[in-house]
């Protein structure tokens, strides 16, 4: 039996139907069409399906779908202002962070969730914050210049 | 994932009446990070969920001139961000901190790690050194077990059905109070404890120890309280002979097992070695000169 869903994704009221073991992720990309949150482990391991939940960073794939009822979610799809990218965007562009692409929506979703809570991370920090996002690609070099980048633009833009 | 029918009540009455009927076997939903991947399993049971978030109460955190109220439910995410608990329990939150990642921590709970009781748990030593106590509520009214008998082994608890952990109680400390928790792991952060220590201890003006706290994990098929540790520090003022004891105690009360993340001598050593600096960050915290 499907249960329906009233939710908030990206400021959209959007409502769905699902089963009550379907995960968030799979309401977002199969009932919802925002495929831009990707799979990767489906076990919160890699942080490829990350989403803000209720202001909180969490994977999608270890929500049920029944749970947003009433909720605020966040996705990789609302981060870029209509036409124009978000500086972590453009900074993952510029320093070329990805390759694949797989990790990318979940990374710039929690690096936009590290900015919020700490707008002048250490490296260190940045790295921990960001541990759980994996990226079997890049060695994380460029993705850390990326996120360093963009704090600095952001800050001298607030 | 497994078929399953899902509530999310708005009162414990409600809760319980939907756990103490189910026709289902019945799982509380707080955080998920291991109930969602438990039911993910190929062949695991279909399940009745209870989401236990929408409770009022289960996400909060409240101070009373007694102590620390802790809903269950409450993220790690948000209970780490409480400066007000973490200057009181700064043990207890750096527990919190080391559970999974940040996208674990938005949704794990406290109340989740202790029900979902596994031996390398981070947040299970932490509340018994702090001498947490489980408020349960179920069909027959309300009980209090402290946390170091809720759990009754690997990934066993003493909750019968149609109960329900309501609250975590921790009595404000006494002044001259500190704790600490430190855990190994291979890696610098995202692993599960090889072993682990919490200590909470009281110093006096003379920085003699008056009261001590020691659980130890991931050494036992629970987290365990290490009596013979805590008398060699009580009485006392932190000396390295003092810290040398406390170390073997802890070393002495472990029954770890080998695994892939450490051998039994490995894990025995680590032990002890964990007991004794959490000792000194404790003590530390608590004013000791040292």
């Amino acid at each position: 039996m499907k249960t329906h869903v009233s939710t908030v994704v990206n400021g959209d009221a959007v409502e769905f139907l699902c089963s009550p073991s379907d995960t968030l992720l799979h309401a977002l990309r199969n009932e919802i069409g925002l495929t831009g949150t990707k799979e990767g482990c489906g076990s919160g391991d890699c942080g490829a399906c990350s989403v803000m939940l209720d202001g909180a960073l969490v994977c999608s794939c270890l929500v049920l779908g029944v749970e947003a009822q009433g909720s605020q979610v966040e996705t990789i799809e609302g981060i870029a202002h209509q036409d124009k990218l978000h500086v972590i965007q453009e900074k993952f562009l510029e320093h070329a962070a990805l390759q694949c692409g797989i990790c990318t929506p979940g990374l710039i979703v929690s690096t936009k969730a590290l900015l919020e809570e700490n707008p002048a991370p250490t490296e260190e920090e940045a790295r921990y914050y960001l541990a759980g996002n994996l990226c079997r690609c890049t060695g994380y070099d460029k993705i850390i210049k990326a996120v360093m980048d963009a704090a600095d633009v952001m800050r001298q833009g607030a | 994932m497994a078929a399953l029918t899902y509530h999310a009540p708005n009162s414990i009455d409600d809760a319980i009446k939907i756990l103490a009927d189910a026709s289902l076997p019945p799982k509380v939903l707080s955080g998920g990070t291991d109930l969602i991947i438990q039911m993910q399993r190929p062949k695991a049971p279909e399940s009745l969920v209870v989401d236990v978030k929408k409770i009022p109460g289960m996400r909060d955190a409240e101070w009373s001139e007694d102590g620390l109220t802790l809903g269950p439910a409450m993220s790690c995410a948000e209970f780490t961000k409480r400066q007000d608990i973490k200057s009181i329990f700064p043990g207890l939150v750096e527990a919190a901190y080391l559970i999974g990642s940040t996208q674990v921590q938005g949704r794990a709970s406290l109340g989740g790690n202790l029900c979902n009781a596994s031996p390398a748990a981070d947040t299970i030593p932490a509340l018994i050194a702090n001498r947490a106590i489980c408020v349960i509520q179920g069909p027959s009214g309300t009980r209090v077990v402290p946390v170091e008998a809720f759990v009754t082994g690997v990934g066993k608890n003493c909750l019968e059905q149609g109960e329900l952990l309501a609250a975590l109680t921790l009595a404000r400390p006494e002044p001259g109070t500190a704790d600490a928790y430190l855990r190994f792991i291979p890696r610098t952060e995202m692993d599960i404890a090889v072993a682990g220590a919490a200590v909470s201890l009281t110093l006096d003006s003379r920085g003699v120890c008056r009261n001590a706290r020691i659980a130890i994990g991931a050494v036992a098929p629970t987290a365990i309280l290490v009596p013979a540790a805590e008398d060699i520090l009580v009485g006392e003022r932190i000396s390295d002979e003092v810290l040398a004891g406390v170390a073997q105690a802890a070393s002495d009360a472990a029954s770890p097992i080998s695994d892939r993340r450490g051998t039994v001598e490995f894990r025995r050593h680590v032990v002890g070695v964990l007991t004794k600096r959490a000792t000194l960050i404790a003590a530390e915290r608590a004013g000791a000169q040292l």
